[in-house]
């Protein structure tokens, strides 16, 4: 279980009292909520999971699992269209389900 | 090794994989209790470059396989009320209930919604103030801190037409349960890297003492299995049963305490039915008193459930490692991603999923599951969604 992809902290900001930020995924940029890892930095690379950050991690084990999961299809699986998806498994055609 | 080459770094793969047939001498079985775990172990072929004395058992931790069916088929009920927006992962989306799933209601039309996060879930609330938005609440300890926060935000806001249908399980009590079965084979345990990082490691040197199991913290790449199963080797071969962590650079042996705190906020512990599995005592999580106004079942009357599985599934004897996948008779014929019997078949961390996608087994007859027969070139193009849990 328990997917989490490394990302890069590039904007930090409070929001409804909740230390928010934007995190890049290899280029795919997400909010991500930071409360639980409340000593970040802008630059740092973090851990993510359903959009909270649980860890820091180093950069360059940040970086080699990013291009690990590229290469698997992953960062695709994680940040890509979750309804198209399931259309396609279930063997229907994208636009059959709004 | 046919597989070598698709390695991130082969000769360090090597170099695990020489250390591990050295150190092999026994006949071992050591169960990857996490479904991301499996679908690596399968897709890189772990499992057939390791010596014929370690064969690897799949576990039970693979979120949306183990929600119990009655919960499922609860969701399934309030998804239908047309007051409701229902928001889930997508992995949960074609899990099988007792006569339908998610995917169908929304293509009949019901408000279903895939999140990211559950805070877009709560997003959705605030924006619309005159529907019932409720969130699917399921995983392990990994996602139970982002559900928490979201019911506390929900609280700290007041956003009255939010709420969670809760259905969190925990690895150690499930760890417990696996040793205590009379059909127990498992020897060792490699335990999952992120539900660690948010829990830490205190749980696990008791259960190493009381059943005599190496638990080894094990990541999800390739390469971090092969360590965890190296160290976890090596403890069998020399009869030691401890704690060991091969996944430090996620995993501190406190855990996250910030998230820690707010688990136990807004969770307590509870028996929990799991699916294919059966209760097992104080093995998941349910909302605390303070914050019972926001839990789903409350709030929507959904009575009269009366759930039926598939006759013929063995789904939860594949969850208890009692099977591997391919043994069950329903394997690739009556059952495939596309007409799935069981939500192992459609999990991206469910192995019968993973022996779908990556092996070409046809069935029970092809049970020895040779390296011969394992080839990912032939696996069909058919995704599953992503892994979350």
């Amino acid at each position: 279980m328990c997917l989490a992809v490394p990302g890069r902290v590039d904007a930090l900001a409070e929001r409804d009292r909740t230390l928010m930020a934007e995190v890049d995924f290899g280029g795919v940029r997400k909010d991500v909520c930071c409360q639980y890892v409340p000593d970040v930095s802008i630059g740092d690379y973090v851990i993510v999971h359903v959009g909270f950050a649980i860890q820091r991690l180093d950069e360059a084990s940040a970086l080699r699992t990013l291009s690990e999961f590229e290469s698997m299809g992953i960062l695709e699986e994680e940040f890509g269209d979750q309804v198209a998806l399931a259309a396609k498994q279930a063997g229907l055609a994208e636009g059959a389900v709004q | 090794m046919k597989y070598l080459d698709e390695f991130s770094d082969p000769d360090l793969a090597k170099r695990l994989l020489d250390q591990i047939h050295q150190a092999t001498t026994g006949q071992w079985a050591i169960m990857e209790v996490c479904g991301g775990q499996t679908h690596s172990i399968i897709r890189h072929g772990i499992d057939q470059l390791l010596p014929g004395g370690v064969e690897m058992i799949h576990g039970p931790g693979c979120p949306v396989c183990v929600t119990p069916l009655e919960i499922i088929d609860k969701a399934l009920a309030i998804a239908r009320r047309p007051e409701v927006i229902f928001c889930s992962f997508g992995d949960m989306l074609r899990v099988p209930g007792s006569v339908d799933d998610l995917f169908r209601i929304k293509s009949q039309g019901g408000d279903v919604r895939v999140v990211y996060s559950p805070l877009d879930a709560l997003k959705l609330a605030r924006d619309n103030p005159d529907r019932e938005v409720v969130f699917f609440g399921i995983g392990f300890e990994t996602t139970a801190p982002a559900n928490a926060m979201t019911v506390f935000q929900a609280k700290r806001l007041g956003v009255p037409n939010f709420s969670l249908l809760v259905s969190h399980v925990l690895v150690p009590p499930a760890v417990a349960a696996i040793m205590e079965s009379p059909t127990c084979r498992v020897q060792a345990f490699l335990a999952a890297g992120h539900v660690c990082s948010v829990m830490g490691t205190s749980e696990y040197p008791a259960l190493c003492d009381k059943y005599g199991v190496p638990i080894v913290v094990t990541g999800f790449e390739p390469l971090d299995i092969l360590e965890g199963i190296r160290k976890t080797v090596l403890q069998l071969e020399s009869g030691r049963h401890e704690l060991e962590n091969a996944y430090p650079r996620a995993v501190q042996a406190e855990g996250n305490p910030a998230a820690m705190d707010m688990l136990r906020d807004v969770f307590e512990v509870t028996d929990r039915a799991w699916r294919g599995i059966g209760m097992i005592p104080g093995s998941g999580w349910r909302l605390s008193e303070a914050y019972r106004d926001w839990d789903a079942e409350a709030r929507f009357e959904v009575g009269g459930i009366r759930t039926e599985e598939s006759a013929i599934c063995r789904s939860g004897e594949v969850l208890q490692g009692l099977i591997k996948p391919h043994e069950c008779a329903a394997f690739g014929k009556e059952c495939t991603p596309r007409n799935p019997l069981g939500a192992t078949m459609v999990s991206s961390e469910g192995a019968c999923a993973a022996y779908y996608l990556y092996r070409r087994l046809g069935g029970p007859q092809s049970a020895a599951g040779s390296a011969a027969e394992a080839a990912p070139e032939a696996a069909p193009a058919e995704p599953v969604g992503a892994a979350r849990g």
